[in-house]
């Protein structure tokens, strides 16, 4: 089976939908011209010596990108609803081919988020050497890899309506304790707290942008941890949602 | 002849609730089947049983000459289930053309949309469809797949005139084509007019089964109406091959079992019986009387 031709309307569907729009890409826009604008000039922030627009550039490409991975977890939540999801399971489409399409779409709108982040922070005069900003994506993609599983998982045991709450208050969570808005204490309650979520290491990996230290064993311990932790409770609650437990 | 649905002492529950009760069905590719029955009958479980929606409990079914799962990755079987609405933000033609993307020998679209009475509006988005709309959309995903074996779950219940005309319609080019189709209906009119074999189920189990004419002359019931005031319905009742009695105003109407029977004991114990009615019996008065809903039923049925 061609699969370009569903992920192309898994796209298309995805873009449409306003809600998504507004939220995963528009807000952390709107939010970032917000503090950076009035800041741009701002190049030695809080004693940090980063720029601000930089600095909340980067915080917002966590936020973003945390949000455009959990709506998958939302379209999959819509989808049961309207049982879109049992015509599709009497069709050759294969559970493997559905989710893959499901977080292909998640990573390129976490790519177009990041995308349009990146030339909003150039705009304020953020700059950077070329390889920098591959590595500093390249690590964010794999850091997304624990928030895939869980908007998987979530999209199989929320309903629509309690999904919209819920991932706008656990994002909004996780990017505080992960450091999106203002760095994580560097020792402490909150520090120690903070490095067990992956949200803290996405930051993180943002931060290599900054000049912070690339992830050490911790990191991808962290990260590989909750992957597979929240990819056994993904499809435990596939396996219980399809009734085959 | 091969066969298409080959199921074998199919039982399902859930939890407390025996939904299907070892049933056994056996359905030939070519054929137009229609199952019949009553809400909680077991038709819809039966179904998701043969389309691999569920498991069963226990027994066997094999669709195509395999498992419901090999037919279905196969792309041999398209279904419009009983419930379930259309995913948005898509147009029309955007959805069939998605679905259709996932088989391997669809129908063109535009064909498709022309049969399904779709071609109008292909062009507005899902969430903007009345009801009537969505359930021909329902039925284009499950043509468009063109299948072996079409299975429908109640596909004409929330349709309109129009569109239940044009489905039918078209239903009978699908069959002339070959294809295998399993309709499970309410509308008891419909079954009689276009399968030639029905499959009545209650209470998880299939009652009848065999060719809507054989199922008529199974039960062999008709109807005696008959002018006769003044006459008490038990004493009525209580006639050979009358299986029950209601009064219209001055005409009385028998439900008979053995209605040769019960004429002759009519005229013998009532003479004075006028403007005397045989009516045959139809699909649904079979129907009633073998899901043993009883006489009552019956009197209900009759017009």
């Amino acid at each position: 089976m061609n699969m370009l031709p569903y992920i192309r309307f898994e796209l298309l569907r995805t873009l449409r939908n306003r809600r998504f729009f507004l939220l995963s890409l528009g807000f952390p826009l709107v939010l970032f011209f917000l503090i950076a604008g009035p800041q741009r000039n701002v190049h030695n922030l809080g004693g940090t010596g980063i720029s601000a627009p930089l600095y909340f550039m980067v915080g917002m490409v966590s936020f973003g990108t945390m949000s455009t991975m959990l709506s998958c977890g939302a379209r999959i939540a819509a989808e049961r609803a309207v049982g879109w999801n049992r015509q599709l399971r009497i069709s050759p489409l294969s559970t493997r081919s559905y989710f893959r399409a499901k977080v292909l779409t998640a990573y390129l709108m976490a790519l177009l988020s990041m995308l349009v982040l990146y030339v909003s922070g150039v705009s304020l005069g953020v700059s950077m050497p070329a390889g920098d900003w591959a590595r500093m994506t390249l690590l964010i993609l794999i850091a997304l890899v624990p928030f895939a599983a869980l908007g998987i998982a979530i999209g199989h045991m929320l309903t629509p309506d309690s999904i919209g709450p819920a991932m706008g208050g656990g994002v909004a969570l996780l990017a505080l304790l992960g450091g999106t808005w203002f760095p994580v204490p560097s020792h402490g309650f909150l520090h120690d707290i903070g490095q067990l979520l992956p949200s803290y290491w996405l930051v993180q990996a943002g931060h290599i942008a900054l000049g912070a230290q690339p992830w050490g064993t911790k990191a991808w311990v962290v990260v590989i941890g909750w992957t597979v932790v929240l990819a056994a409770v993904a499809r435990r609650a596939y396996r219980r949602d399809t009734g085959r437990v | 002849m091969t066969s298409a649905i080959q199921a074998t002492v199919l039982r399902k529950s859930y939890g407390s609730i025996e939904a299907v009760r070892g049933i056994d069905l056996s359905i030939e590719a070519g054929e137009t089947v229609a199952l019949l029955g009553p809400n909680g009958a077991g038709k819809s479980t039966t179904i998701d049983m043969i389309l691999g929606l569920a498991e069963p409990d226990s027994g066997s079914v094999a669709v195509l000459g395999g498992s419901p799962s090999a037919a279905i990755d196969a792309g041999s079987v398209g279904a419009m289930l009983q419930t379930g609405a259309l995913i948005r933000d898509l147009s029309v033609r955007e959805l069939v053309e998605m679905v259709a993307s996932l088989y391997p020998t669809p129908l063109a679209v535009e064909e498709t949309l022309e049969l399904t009475g779709l071609s109008e509006i292909a062009g507005q988005r899902t969430q903007k469809l009345s009801g009537g709309q969505t359930q021909r959309v329902r039925f284009a995903v499950a043509l468009v797949s063109n299948p072996k074996l079409l299975v429908l779950d109640e596909p004409t219940v929330a349709m309109d005139v129009e569109g239940r005309h044009s489905f039918w319609t078209t239903m009978r080019e699908q069959a002339a084509k070959g294809r295998t189709i399993l309709f499970a209906t309410h509308y008891l009119e419909e079954a009689d007019a276009y399968a030639d074999r029905a499959i009545l189920m209650a209470h998880g189990q299939v009652v009848a089964d065999g060719p809507t004419t054989e199922i008529k002359a199974m039960v062999g019931s008709r109807t005696i109406r008959a002018t006769l005031p003044d006459v008490d319905l038990e004493a009525l009742e209580r006639l050979p091959g009358v299986s029950g009695a209601e009064r219209r105003g001055e005409a009385i109407v028998l439900a008979c079992a053995d209605s040769d029977e019960a004429i002759r004991a009519l005229l013998a114990a009532y003479p004075g019986a006028r403007d005397i009615e045989f009516l045959a019996a139809g699909l649904e008065q079979a129907f009633l009387q073998l899901t043993g809903d009883g006489s009552q039923a019956q009197m209900g049925a009759l017009s």
